[in-house]
């Protein structure tokens, strides 16, 4: 068998194997639980008639392991139990809100995704310019921020009150421009005596946007928009453009988060790549650095992007339950969160299992396209 | 200019950031090359020597500016020159052969498509024709099967292959001039020979220019017209090989050519009936399932120095590991003063562990940065002489003094204050401060400049005279083994080869295996690769094929 | 390729290995009041920062104007001289509440945090250490651990256990050990390799000394910046669940919680809801930047 079939396979195998544990330690959580759970999740005044009933109801008085094969039996018919809460079928409950959490991250995904690789590699290649120092403080801050807070500032900018103002961006602009620039210039003429022309077209161009900026708050005043709602109000029947529209919001919340992480890390590993001696070889060969680029460094980088990329799709599972909650999305997130709090087993245990399975999915994708695109394991000994 | 000169570096400066200091790498360096002619570059570790090489090309690393002067490549100065200029030149006029070929040919690609790389994108040659090329260029440099070998990746070829594929690809459009930095330093000596030969057939027939780089005086020797000395980014000396072999001018140049001269103190040999120190009965061994030691048997005696020698997967450095313990054998027994020591060194006793000491090839990592020197040393003073307070730090300041370092200096430093020699001279105080019959040096000297080096082989025989240690000493550098063994064994894919005093082994007749390592290691003479390439042409002197198919 | 990178010049060239000292002997104290110097103005800007919290911390009592808990007023006053950040939703002093909070958010991400460091850096060190069966058992549970998303997995644990303060710090400090069990094995795999540790295991020592004095030490440094990623991202979760409710509960004062109770103001456009999410962003960047500063310049400034 061909090698990359080989490990693929094998790859694949323990990704099902952990799928199994996973589900294991998913549905056998329970049984850690010092005491009896009926009783803590009724309460002390709960009637003994209560709790047995309770417990007939989620199958405590069965022996675990029956307990959960039939669960595990049901799970893969799509069937997850009832709600202790509603009494309705959890696959009810799910079914709409996986498809609306679905959407969202995979919305998130296509505007971060590009942007972040793309943003990624030019910090990499102009490593140490200001570009690179602007990335490197703005996704640095942006990854320490908590998903609320970027949610927050964003309704108060494009929802209610402020409205957006683009001047504040363009004098934030103009000043790290004028830092920058000035920067380049005294180093230049530090290190080599010579004057740099681009660091003072930088320079000059920041300090027009801050005079200018500062200029237009002294004459006018910018009406506020409120161009975004900031509640997601979405149900099975809103139309296509109109929930682009309505979950545009929490995608940027998303889109944000993720794609800070993703940048750095794309950074790192690229620069990790332009450091190996075959890429300074091809540079004494006197390839052009296009060449060098897309001929000598991409058909190596892509199994360290693919990884990055599926590394940071699955932050967006943690990401999606905060920001569902922000926006009260219709999603999935949100429901876990609300049996959560209503200590409602059998749905956190399907949510779980559903967040887990697209985790582990995640990874093994990433694993198995990782060793399809390594030229050592494509072209064996 | 005069026309037949194809390079000429002007009063070169370069510096390199360290912090936020910029400190002199080259300081103002003149060198000339002219067509056709190769100029050894040589110097031991901090000369600049890539940093020039990498210059002529017009090109500085990542944290290095040039500072000042000319690097004039035939009538153009390449330091003002735009970078387009001198990109269109890289690859086309000036190629490089790098030190790791296997690090430095893409992964990804066919070793073919590279070759053509760069004979298409300079508009030299079309594809087609650079292929042609390319299989006439390998059956040049004698690969193998050279009609299907360009069809490989890097991977799938062998070290010294990748090394000829490499000087083919840095050929491929027939460059004025092409600079070897360090080409055979990673491969062993037998492979070495291979590589050395195409090269130099490759750089005659072409009638190209080239700079070879190098810290091995004998290599440089075999490949040079001329040969310039450089030290911490300054000339030393320069003139014409066989005269500066002959007749070097400096007291540094002659300090590099003398350090072959080193002998050890001769020893009487052991009485017949004496016990050896350390006795490898019938021993193998295996990592895992694979077995890499062979029924190896060898004894050491007391007082003396026995070398181990092969090259890398011979099997050297696992015996030592064997002795120590760290790799139980599967069969035979380690025998230490007649007496069986247990297989594994955590079922040993203080005192089993006390007799036999280890110093390392690489003293970096052999010493503990977050430990001081005095705490380094006095360890094994404490944990096995059970000295403490005053007389712990008296006996750490002998063994200071043994090892030739001011113990008021040394005594509160961390290892990384110290020098690459002084570090492996604190390996050698702590294998000391054991009280050991028997030492383990495995291949203490090879990471060290060979002045450097020379100091380290001298201790080591006053240590032994002084103390009457027996060594296992193991190397791959046959001049070392030269200058320090007693006895020789001679090691290959896991099995003792022939094994003897040092006098009978420098002898013939040999094994063949033996004689090919005895062979292949340069000599000073700058005719030493061409009479042996004769010699093995007549069938004097074996070749590598003999070897093997003696070995199986 | 050999003279790439920038060394000192070593004296011991042609003098075979002279004696003269090679680096000029300097005191610790020197050495860091150095890097100090050199620091960059985002590591500058950290380390105020975290100074300042930390005041406000162990000064709290002192410096808000009103207790922890205490109503002085109605709910959503509008800031004025006397509550310079107005009052919540219950009517408490926005700014003692913010001051308090400092305290307990960050005490309790410190503490959850040192809990996973203890827990994740021993059991690391073990699995470095005896090599063999203990990491390979270590190694696969903290594999299938990390195979479920720390957050999902914190909410299902706590939903079994019950959300309150302790349950949170030991089930977030047990997930997040996962982290710390993966540094500390690759870092201690990485020195027990080392030619010193193996000295040290010939010369027979046992294995408190191999891990006090030889493997320690040296892998303090990436231990210390990984330290302060696990708090922010310890941090980070616990604000997370506070502001989901399932975290530190009312009526302690707490940064997380304290933006989701006040949260409906931001729809009228108010920015007070603002004030503790971005107490918590700044302490998280500032110590993202320092860290960023520490990984540098051990990485050792290789440019």
């Amino acid at each position: 068998m061909h090698p990359i079939a080989k490990m693929a396979l094998q790859r694949l195998a323990l990704g099902v194997f952990t799928l199994f544990v996973v589900s294991i330690i998913i549905a056998g959580a329970v049984e850690f639980l010092p005491g009896d759970l009926a009783q803590e999740i009724l309460g002390q005044s709960a009637t003994p008639e209560a709790v047995a009933a309770f417990r007939a109801e989620v199958g405590l008085d069965k022996p675990p392991v029956e307990r959960y094969f039939s669960w595990l039996g049901g799970v893969a018919q799509g069937d997850f139990g009832v709600s202790l809460a509603t009494k309705r079928p959890i696959s009810d409950l799910i079914a709409a809100r996986l498809g609306n959490t679905l959407f969202l991250a995979g919305f998130a995904a296509l505007i971060a995704v590009p942007l972040a690789v793309t943003l990624g590699m030019l910090a990499a290649l102009y490593r140490n310019s200001w570009f690179d120092r602007l990335v490197n403080v703005s996704t640095l801050s942006s990854i320490s921020f908590p998903e609320f807070f970027v949610a927050y500032v964003l309704i108060l900018f494009l929802s209610v009150g402020y409205g957006f103002d683009a001047r504040w961006v363009l004098a934030v602009l103009g000043l790290l421009l004028l830092v920058e620039g000035g920067g380049a210039v005294k180093s230049a003429l530090k290190d080599s005596g010579r004057f740099s022309f681009i660091g003072a077209i930088v320079g000059v161009l920041g300090l027009a946007l801050v005079v200018n900026a500062v200029f237009s708050w002294w004459t006018y005043q910018v009406e506020p928009v409120q161009a975004f709602p900031s509640i997601s109000n979405i149900s099975p029947n809103t139309p296509f453009g109109e929930r682009v529209y309505r979950s545009f919001l929490p995608a940027l919340t998303l889109t944000l988060v993720v794609t800070a992480h993703m940048m750095r890390m794309t950074r790192a590993s690229i620069i990790n790549l332009m450091a190996s001696p075959y890429i300074e070889m091809a540079r004494l060969k006197g390839m052009s650095p296009g060449r060098i680029i897309f001929k000598h460094a991409l058909p190596n980088a892509l199994a360290p992007i693919i990884n990055v990329i599926a590394i940071n799709l699955a932050y967006l599972i943690t990401g999606v339950v905060v920001v569902e909650v922000v926006f009260v999305y219709p999603g999935l997130g949100q429901l876990l969160v609300d049996s959560v709090s209503k200590r409602d087993i059998t749905v956190v245990q399907g949510c779980c299992l559903i967040f887990a399975a697209t985790y582990i999915l995640l990874n093994l994708t990433a694993d198995i396209l990782a060793i399809a695109t390594n030229p050592r394991l494509l072209h064996p000994k | 200019m005069s026309d037949d000169k194809i390079l000429e570096i002007r009063n070169l400066k370069i510096d390199g950031k360290s912090g936020d200091d910029w400190l002199p790498i080259l300081k103002g360096i003149d060198l000339d090359l002219n067509r056709g002619e190769v100029l050894g570059v040589i110097g031991e570790s901090g000369a600049g020597k890539s940093t020039i090489g990498l210059a002529a090309m017009g090109y500085t690393r990542g944290g290095c500016r040039i500072s000042g002067g000319t690097v004039n490549f035939d009538g153009t100065d390449l330091v003002q020159a735009s970078e387009t200029y001198r990109r269109k030149l890289r690859g086309k006029r000036i190629a490089y052969v790098a030190q790791s070929a296997a690090a430095s040919f893409n992964p990804a690609h066919r070793l073919i498509d590279q070759y053509s790389e760069a004979p298409i994108q300079h508009g030299v040659m079309a594809s087609a024709e650079a292929q042609s090329d390319a299989t006439d260029l390998y059956r040049r440099l004698q690969l193998p099967n050279p009609d299907e070998i360009g069809f490989r990746y890097p991977h799938q070829v062998s070290g010294g292959q990748l090394q000829r594929a490499m000087t083919a690809m840095a050929m491929s459009c027939r460059p004025d001039l092409i600079i070897f930095d360090e080409p055979t330093t990673a491969l062993d000596v037998t492979t070495q020979i291979e590589v050395l030969s195409a090269i130099r057939d490759a750089v005659e027939q072409f009638g190209t220019a080239a700079m070879y780089i190098t810290h091995d005086l004998a290599v440089v020797a075999q490949m040079a017209d001329r040969i310039q000395v450089f030290k911490l980014g300054e000339t030393v000396e320069e003139a014409e090989t066989r005269k500066m072999l002959s007749q070097p001018e400096e007291d540094y140049t002659k300090s590099l050519w003398a350090v072959r001269s080193f002998k050890a103190t001769a020893k009487p040999k052991p009485p017949v009936d004496e016990v050896p120190v350390v006795e490898l009965k019938n021993v193998d061994a295996a990592y895992g399932t694979t077995q890499v030691l062979f029924d190896v048997n060898f004894k050491i005696h007391k007082g003396r120095t026995v070398a181990v020698v092969g090259e890398s997967g011979s099997g050297k450095s696992t015996a030592a590991r064997v002795i120590t313990g760290l790799l139980p054998p599967s069969t035979g027994e380690i025998l230490f003063n007649g007496e069986t020591l247990p297989a594994d060194y955590r079922k040993r006793n203080k005192d089993q562990l006390r007799q036999a000491q280890m110093i390392y090839q690489m003293a970096d990592t052999a010493l503990n940065p977050k430990q001081r020197i005095g705490d380094i040393i006095g360890r094994p003073v404490g944990f096995y002489l059970g000295l403490s307070g005053k007389q712990q730090r008296e006996r750490v300041r002998e063994l200071l003094d043994l090892i030739e370092l001011e113990p008021d200096i040394y005594m509160h430093r961390f290892p990384g204050e110290l020098s690459g020699g002084q570090k492996q001279r604190i390996g050698i105080a702590r294998a000391l401060a054991a009280d050991p019959q028997f030492i383990i040096c495995d291949e203490v000297t090879s990471a060290l400049d060979q002045l450097v080096a020379e100091g380290i082989l001298r201790l080591l025989d006053k240590l032994q005279i002084d103390l009457g240690l027996a060594y296992m000493f193991i190397t791959h550098d046959l001049a070392t083994v030269r200058a320090i063994a007693d006895e020789v064994v001679v090691m290959q894919y896991g099995k003792v080869v022939e094994q003897g005093p040092k006098v009978e082994m420098f002898r013939p007749p040999h094994h063949p295996y033996t004689d090919l390592l005895l062979s292949s290691v340069p000599e000073m003479d700058p005719d030493w690769l061409t009479d042996l390439l004769a010699a093995r042409e007549r069938g004097d002197a074996v070749d590598p094929d003999d070897a093997d198919a003696a070995a199986k | 390729m050999t003279d790439n990178t920038v060394k000192p010049a070593d004296p011991t060239a042609l003098s075979a290995d002279a004696q003269a000292p090679r680096v000029e002997q300097e005191s610790r104290w020197t050495t860091a009041m150095r890097a100090f110097r050199t620091a960059p103005l985002t590591a500058w800007f950290g380390m105020i920062v975290i100074l300042l919290y930390i005041l406000v911390a162990i000064f709290a009592p002192a410096l808000a104007p009103f207790g922890e808990r205490e109503i002085v007023a109605d709910a959503f006053e509008i800031p004025d001289d006397t509550y310079l950040l107005g009052t919540d939703q219950l009517g408490r002093d926005m700014l003692s509440r913010m001051i308090y909070a400092a305290r307990n958010t960050v005490g309790i991400a410190l503490i959850t945090t040192i809990l996973s460091f203890l827990l994740g850096s021993f059991l690391g060190m073990m699995a470095a250490v005896m090599g063999g069966w203990t990491d390979n058992i270590l190694s696969r549970i903290v594999d299938v651990l990390m195979s479920i998303p720390q957050l999902i997995f914190a909410l299902l644990l706590l939903t079994i256990v019950g959300a309150n303060v302790v349950n949170m710090i030991l089930v977030i400090a047990l997930l997040d050990s996962t982290r710390v069990y993966r540094l500390m094995r690759a870092v201690g795999m990485n020195i027990v390799v080392m030619d010193y540790v193996e000295a040290a295991k010939l010369r027979g020592e046992g294995l408190v000394w191999l891990i006090r004095k030889e493997i320690l030490p040296n892998a303090m440094a990436p231990l210390i910046a990984e330290f302060g990623l696990r708090f922010c991202f310890v941090f980070l979760t616990i604000a997370a669940l506070s502001f989901l409710g399932l975290g530190i509960q009312p009526p302690t004062a707490d940064w997380g919680t304290m933006v989701r109770d006040n949260a409906q103001l931001i729809t009228f456009g108010e920015i007070i809801p603002l004030y503790p999410a971005a107490a918590i962003a700044l302490l998280t960047v500032a110590v993202n930047f320092v860290v960023d500063w520490m990984l540098h310049r051990s990485s050792g400034l290789k440019e």
